[in-house]
């Protein structure tokens, strides 16, 4: 089973969910998508078994071929390519690597090169193990490293997606496909407001869905009431106490500390199991 | 004109709560919420929309079914796996490339714009604001996001304000970047957690690498004032000034809950305090 | 020679618009007969490359110069490649701009002037 942990607020605890969920089961692989600001190694001091660059395809045009008739540029939607009297210029920071360029190309000038935007880190903490990838700094596209954390999936085992915030190309990418969506939120209006523009995007793209509350207890009673009045599941309520936030600040998973956490987290797994067989 | 971006790295550390607040210190700034993903802003400042434009960010393929000939050829060539078995366009993976039109032998496919969101510009108690949002599934908020500072700029300038403030969204992607590309500072607001001291230096980094003068905010400080004290010497060995220490403070949800700026709500708080002093330094370094 | 100025509005006495991605026309003026063409500029409005964008129509109109107020670091890369001479810190109305460029007022610049986006951020400061 494929599930991923999402929220579309920042800081609502999606990596602690993520984290305690997967010390809770066994045979597990926690893949990392939030590749702007990964965080779950933090929680699990994993050892780092390797790691391997992340590269994007952009084009490389053979100056003795082109003859700068300008085809390639004016086809590139993004603006990536620019054609002078005398050569062609290559932008890669706004290169999709949609290959069109090469395909245009009259004069079959244009192949491509490899662009390093980032890398993927595979990690194993006792029996689990952990891929995450880390976008490099000033470089604008995650989703090509998302994908990148995807390709790794083995789906012999429990896999435990933790997905970056936001409910755009980022979380799309890493939502896609996945058996069930765990959403995070806390009770509070930003919380709510996030959740419906998140639940929006998932019934949007079928995937099943259900929430956990964090801070239960902070805010007010209004993602209950959203949740009743739209059929959402919820999963598990994790109080807010100033233990489990204090043993967050130290990167320590609260089920570690507080056993009867593990059970917990258990039951989620099988609830979200029952629902994925409906 | 001068552009201050609020950012955070990691989510939920409090951005929003800040730039609210801001909003209602500064009196003569225009707001842009940056956060077009999952934009907050609003429920603080209460908005009142004076015009609505529909945003089209990028295009998607369409098939023409009655001309398509199943060849594959669009699904065989698509390096974004938008194309079905069926050979059905996944709008939500398409990035517009048009690589599918130009490979398909019979012309059944065309690129047409999508709308992909609104952008709003609105007035507030306080001032002026611009935002957006996303329509549910669509992509390119980094786009949406030049869109939003675009119109605040153009608020900013019509309705003579010197100081455009704006909220970022979290990470530090194409949406960030396009945030804090050419401001005159920026403060990262920060948790003293493992995660917020992680994601504070990759931030940090990154304005480096854009030129942008960072400062710092230690949140909800008291929570770990260890991790506070490892925060603030990352600060001084890089020079970085940390503007302000902002406690933890039930009244911050409360006000949040009441839709209300923690200044509007609590003024005589400590952290409506604290806010209100780094508003200070941070408006002296603006030369406000 | 063509000579390109950014300018807000089709026109030899417009105003220049000092962003050049983002300017809403490219004044291509004959600096020997003073005729011109008014291009609205396609990459105004654009969410991404608009230097590049621009660059390139500049380009595909046989400018040698172009007069405009920053210039960012793709546009600017994009046309020196391309051997047009940059010339940036230029007001006034496109006209003004042309002949104090034909008396030899103004000194090429080396290096683009604003940083990434800045027509999306710095131009009006």
């Amino acid at each position: 089973m494929i599930v991923t942990v999402a929220s579309g607020k920042g800081g609502t605890g999606k990596t602690s969910v993520a984290v305690n969920l997967a010390l809770s089961i066994e045979n597990v692989q926690l893949l990392d998508c939030d590749v702007e600001e990964p965080n779950a190694h933090l929680f699990l001091h994993p050892e780092l078994l390797k790691t391997e660059p992340v590269y994007t395809f952009i084009p490389f045009v053979n100056q003795e071929l082109c003859d700068h008739c300008g085809v390639c540029s004016k086809f590139c939607q993004y603006h990536a390519l620019f054609t002078s009297p005398n050569n062609v210029l290559v932008f890669p920071e706004l290169c999709h690597s949609c290959g069109g360029c090469m395909i245009v190309c009259p004069k079959k000038a244009i192949t491509e090169t490899k662009n390093r935007i980032g890398k993927l880190n595979f990690c194993a903490a006792e029996d689990l193990t952990l891929v995450y990838g880390e976008l490099e700094i000033g470089k604008p596209m995650s989703v090509p490293i998302i994908k990148a954390v995807k390709k790794q999936m083995d789906k012999s085992k429990n896999v435990i997606i933790d997905s970056p915030p936001g409910t755009s190309c980022p979380f799309i990418e890493t939502v896609r496909g996945s058996d069930f969506c765990v959403l995070v939120t806390e009770p509070t209006p930003f919380g709510l407001h996030d959740l419906k523009i998140t639940v929006q995007v998932l019934r949007k793209m079928i995937v099943p869905f259900g929430v956990v509350v964090n801070r239960a207890g902070v805010g007010d009673n209004k993602v209950y009431e959203y949740c009743q009045q739209e059929n959402i599941p919820i999963l598990l309520e994790i109080p807010y106490q100033r233990k489990i936030a204090e043993l967050y600040s130290r990167g320590i998973p609260f089920s570690q500390e507080m056993p009867e956490w593990t059970e917990k987290f258990q039951t989620l797994y099988s609830d979200i199991g029952k629902l994925v067989k409906k | 004109m001068k552009q201050l971006t609020v950012l955070s790295g990691k989510g939920g550390t409090g951005k929003t709560t800040i730039t609210a607040a801001f909003a209602v210190l500064a009196k003569n700034a225009v707001v842009a919420d940056c956060d077009v993903d999952a934009p907050d802003l609003h429920m603080l400042l209460h908005p009142e929309v004076m015009e609505t434009r529909e945003f089209r960010g990028s295009k998607v393929a369409v098939i023409d079914k009655t001309k398509c000939t199943n060849c594959g050829l669009c699904k065989e060539n698509c390096r974004f796996d938008a194309i079905t078995g069926d050979l059905q366009v996944e709008a939500i993976a398409c990035e517009g490339c048009g690589v599918c039109a130009h490979v398909c032998p019979v012309g059944a496919i065309t690129l047409t714009e999508r709308v992909s969101g609104s952008s709003y510009i609105s007035k507030t108690q306080y001032g002026f604001m611009a935002h957006a949002l996303l329509n549910p599934g669509e992509s390119n908020s980094g786009k949406l996001v030049t869109l939003v500072r675009q119109n605040a700029k153009i608020l900013a300038k019509k309705e003579n304000r010197d100081l455009i403030i704006i909220d970022g969204s979290p990470g530090i992607g194409c949406p960030v970047i396009a945030s804090v590309t050419g401001v005159d500072a920026a403060l990262v607001v920060t948790e003293p957690t493992l995660s917020g001291i992680h994601d504070l230096e990759r931030v940090v980094q990154l304005l480096n690498h854009f030129k942008v003068t960072p400062f710092v905010c230690v949140n909800m400080y008291d929570v770990n004032t260890d991790n506070t004290n490892k925060i603030l010497t990352y600060c001084k060995d890089n020079s970085i000034d940390v503007v302000g220490l902002v406690p933890f403070s039930s009244e911050v949800t409360k006000a949040m809950v009441n839709g209300k700026t923690i200044i509007e709500n609590f003024p005589a708080s400590n952290v409506a305090g604290e806010i209100t002093n780094m508003w200070k330094k941070l408006s002296t370094f603006l030369d406000l | 020679m063509k000579i390109c100025v950014t300018a807000s509005t089709g026109t030899i006495d417009a105003q220049i618009d000092p962003r050049f991605g983002r300017c809403a026309y490219f004044v291509v003026v004959d600096s020997e007969t003073m005729q011109f063409e008014a291009v609205p500029n396609l990459a105004s409005g654009a969410s991404g490359g608009a230097g590049i964008q621009a660059a390139q129509a500049v380009a595909n109109k046989g400018a040698k110069v172009v007069l405009t107020g920053d210039v960012g670091p793709n546009a600017f890369h994009a046309l020196s490649a391309a051997g047009i001479e940059i010339v940036t810190g230029v007001s006034g109305s496109v006209k003004e701009a042309v002949e104090k460029f034909k008396r030899g007022d103004f000194k090429k610049t080396g290096a683009p002037t604003v940083g990434d986006h800045a027509g999306v951020s710095k131009t009006q400061r």
